[in-house]
């Protein structure tokens, strides 16, 4: 009769109150690992679309991070395709690889001048093939119906933006935006009008282009000699970008339209070179690879890395945030686990005090005793925690096919709910120890208290 | 060697802030291979004294030597240990394991003693020992499962699984009816014999008086009395009721202590 046979056999004696408290284990059980698949569900969901929009690492140049976004003539890449062939070539960034590809951001004013209203924006001009692959990238299985990007087959001074842009901009109309309240009538402002060069190159873009007048704009940016410079932009979808912000400002554009715009006939420059990789597991081993590049073969160039956790410092606060509720919601559940257990433990020693005086006449020991209610609060942790992550399993498993959606901060479209449980071995195997620590912890008391009681009193207890 | 020894024991109790004398200037041998009986009335401290002898409590002052050892000298861990090997337990209200089987109940001790028994001879003993109460068919009833006189039974044999030198038994037949106590005390008799073990017991149940070798009276936590009867032979001996001490009778032999 060793000791966990007898620590079942009395677990099961009182069997109504062990299921008890196992169910108050189960659940909570299930409460953490639920929320911590969905939780977990939102980290891989957030990873997935900076990943797929500005990739895993970015090389960049010196200081454009702090101090460059708006000014890409002076914190361009000249010789960022010679940086890419380094990338692409190496043997050990290889096989990490997905896309390697440049992107142009930059600041300007767009403007609809046949209705004459204008609004400051931020273009990014991309290579829209490795867009579209970067868009693929799935690698935590998310039910994703991928989309080409509405650039795709487009002419090169095609131009896609915001629903807020296209709002400022009365561009809902011809581009048949839902949900797109028509402006009111024009504003008449007493501010002074476009000075007269910027205008006639604005009447001189538009002369060139076709006939479609009622989706065209033009972009005014600064170019890499400080003038202004303006291009003519066909657009030809405005669409949501979840933030409203950005879908005020946002126009992407071909990275060859945004090139001659800010670099005009001078050699075309990029403002990062975005690396997507296969896994985000990678990064790391990426990174350190890249930066020791930067020391070697790319020595003597102004070039910094950045990952995409840094590059969206929204990734980090929302994640934070969830880990903090996570972190809240176990150490609650731990607690009503430890007053759980360490009840049901207490009420057994008082129950089985005359028990507890036979078993320590006829020879067992003070640490035998302590055993033998450590060890039951140690199987009810390990049952506990067992079932609670089957039934965590099973309830994940019926939300995740339940059809249920919901959309996202950020997100435009719904988004299928997902919990993840399955495959979470780190999470599963954290919850169950945890909780199981927490029984054992909660007997330990009520155990020291068994082991010190008085042989006598306790056969005299009634 | 007589297998346990007192020498000036006295023992309180402390009730709130009184406190209570339990015993009293006790000092007495228990014989060897004897059956033993402490008698008194309820409140006496015929219970206390054998709590003492059973090392499973501790006396203010005075000596304590049992099968020889100066238990009071011995630490918890080592008082267990002891009790495991040396002594057996009979409670009044048996106190087998509920949620062992009797077989288990008898078998758990010699876990406990350490004794270098595989299972084979663990398994051989406790058929012995249970087949010897007369429950061998009941070896895998819990107590629940069990008369009042049929868990007594497989208490005694659990007290005897270890082959102790001392049996201690509180009252064994005081939740018993007459007849199945009567038969209870028939059996640690011959059990007592069979093994050559030295029983004391506490109890003012007259059939166990009946049954003693000897018996030691006590009142107020004190001796009064020690007798020792001449019951060798027969299962029925008359106790004298003559204190030697009292009254120096010849039938009735008084024991190495006084009170």
């Amino acid at each position: 009769m060793n000791t966990i046979n007898l620590a079942l056999r009395n677990l099961w004696r009182n069997h109504r109150r062990s299921l008890t408290t196992l169910l108050a284990m189960i659940v909570g059980a299930v409460s953490i690992l639920l929320f911590g698949g969905y939780s977990g569900n939102i980290n891989y969901g957030l990873q997935s679309g900076f990943v797929q929009h500005s990739g895993h690492l970015q090389i960049q140049h010196k200081d454009y991070f702090l101090y460059g976004s708006g000014n890409p003539a002076a914190y361009g890449i000249p010789n960022y395709q010679h940086i890419i062939d380094v990338v692409q070539n190496d043997a050990v960034l290889k096989p990490m690889l997905t896309v390697v590809t440049p992107t142009l951001n930059l600041g300007g004013i767009a403007g609809n001048f046949s209705q004459g209203v204008s609004r400051t924006v931020i273009g990014a001009g991309v290579v829209i093939d490795d867009q579209n692959r970067m868009r693929r990238w799935n690698d935590y299985g998310f039910p994703y119906h991928f989309k080409s990007l509405a650039l795709t087959g487009t002419s090169p001074d095609s131009a896609v933006i915001g629903t807020g842009v296209a709002r400022v901009l009365q561009l809902c109309g011809p581009l048949q935006v839902k949900h797109c309240p028509q402006a009111p009538a024009k504003v008449v402002t007493d501010g002074a009008r476009a000075p007269d060069d910027i205008a006639a190159l604005s009447a001189q873009e538009a002369s060139g282009q076709p006939a479609q007048a009622d989706t065209h704009i033009e972009l005014l940016a600064a170019n890499a000699h400080g003038a202004p410079n303006v291009a003519g932009l066909n657009v030809v979808k405005a669409e949501l970008q979840g933030v409203k912000e950005l879908d005020d400002l946002y126009v992407m554009l071909h990275l060859q339209q945004a090139q001659k715009l800010v670099y005009g006939g001078d050699a075309p420059q990029a403002t990062a070179v975005v690396l997507q990789l296969q896994h985000t597991s990678q990064l790391p081993a990426a990174r350190a690879r890249l930066e020791e590049l930067l020391r070697t073969t790319l020595k003597g160039e102004a070039l910094e890395v950045h990952d995409f956790a840094t590059l969206n410092p929204s990734y980090g606060q929302i994640t934070g945030m969830f880990a903090a509720i996570f972190g809240f919601i176990a150490i609650l559940i731990g607690a009503i686990v430890l007053f759980t257990v360490g009840n049901t433990m207490s009420m057994a020693v008082v129950e089985r005090t005359v028990e507890i005086g036979t078993l320590r006449a006829i020879g067992l020991r003070r640490g035998g005793i302590r055993r033998l209610f450590v060890t039951e609060g140690l199987l009810l942790g390990v049952i506990g925690s067992v079932l609670g992550v089957l039934a965590a399993l099973a309830l994940a498993w019926l939300i995740n096919h339940g059809g249920l959606t919901w959309t996202p901060p950020g997100n435009v479209e719904p988004v299928p709910l997902m919990v993840r449980v399955w495959g979470e071995a780190r999470m599963i195997v954290g919850t169950a120890i945890g909780l199981t620590v927490v029984a054992v912890l909660s007997a330990w008391w009520p155990a020291r208290r068994a082991a010190r009681l008085e042989i006598v009193d306790a056969l005299r207890h009634v | 060697m007589n297998p346990v020894v007192l020498r000036n024991v006295a023992k309180h109790y402390r009730l709130d802030a009184v406190d209570v004398p339990a015993l009293t200037d006790i000092n007495v041998e228990i014989h060897a291979e004897r059956f033993t009986v402490l008698s008194g009335p309820s409140g006496s401290g015929k219970t206390t004294l054998l709590n003492l002898i059973g090392c499973i409590d501790r006396p203010d002052s005075g000596e304590l030597l049992v099968d020889g050892q100066e238990v009071l000298k011995l630490k918890d861990d080592a008082l267990s240990d002891f009790r495991a090997r040396r002594i057996g337990f009979v409670f009044q209200n048996f106190n087998l394991l509920p949620v062992l089987s009797a077989y288990e109940n008898v078998e758990y001790p010699l876990l406990l003693s350490g004794k270098a028994l595989n299972a084979t001879q663990r398994r051989e003993r406790v058929r012995a020992l249970l087949d010897a109460v007369g429950l061998s068919d009941k070896a895998n009833n819990r107590p629940g499962q069990l008369s009042g006189g049929q868990r007594q039974r497989v208490a005694i044999a659990r007290a005897l699984a270890t082959e102790p030198m001392l049996v201690l038994a509180d009252e064994p037949t005081a939740n018993l009816d007459s007849h199945t106590g009567a038969s209870i005390i028939e059996l640690m008799r011959k059990m007592q014999r069979e093994l050559r073990v030295s029983f004391v017991f506490s109890s003012h149940d007259p059939q166990v008086l009946a049954a003693a070798d000897d018996v030691i009276s006590i009142r107020d936590g004190r001796i009064t009395d020690i007798r020792r009867l001449d019951h060798a032979v027969g299962t029925h001996p008359q106790p004298s009721p003559v204190p030697v001490q009292a009254h120096g009778h010849q039938q009735a032999s008084r024991l190495e202590g006084t009170a």
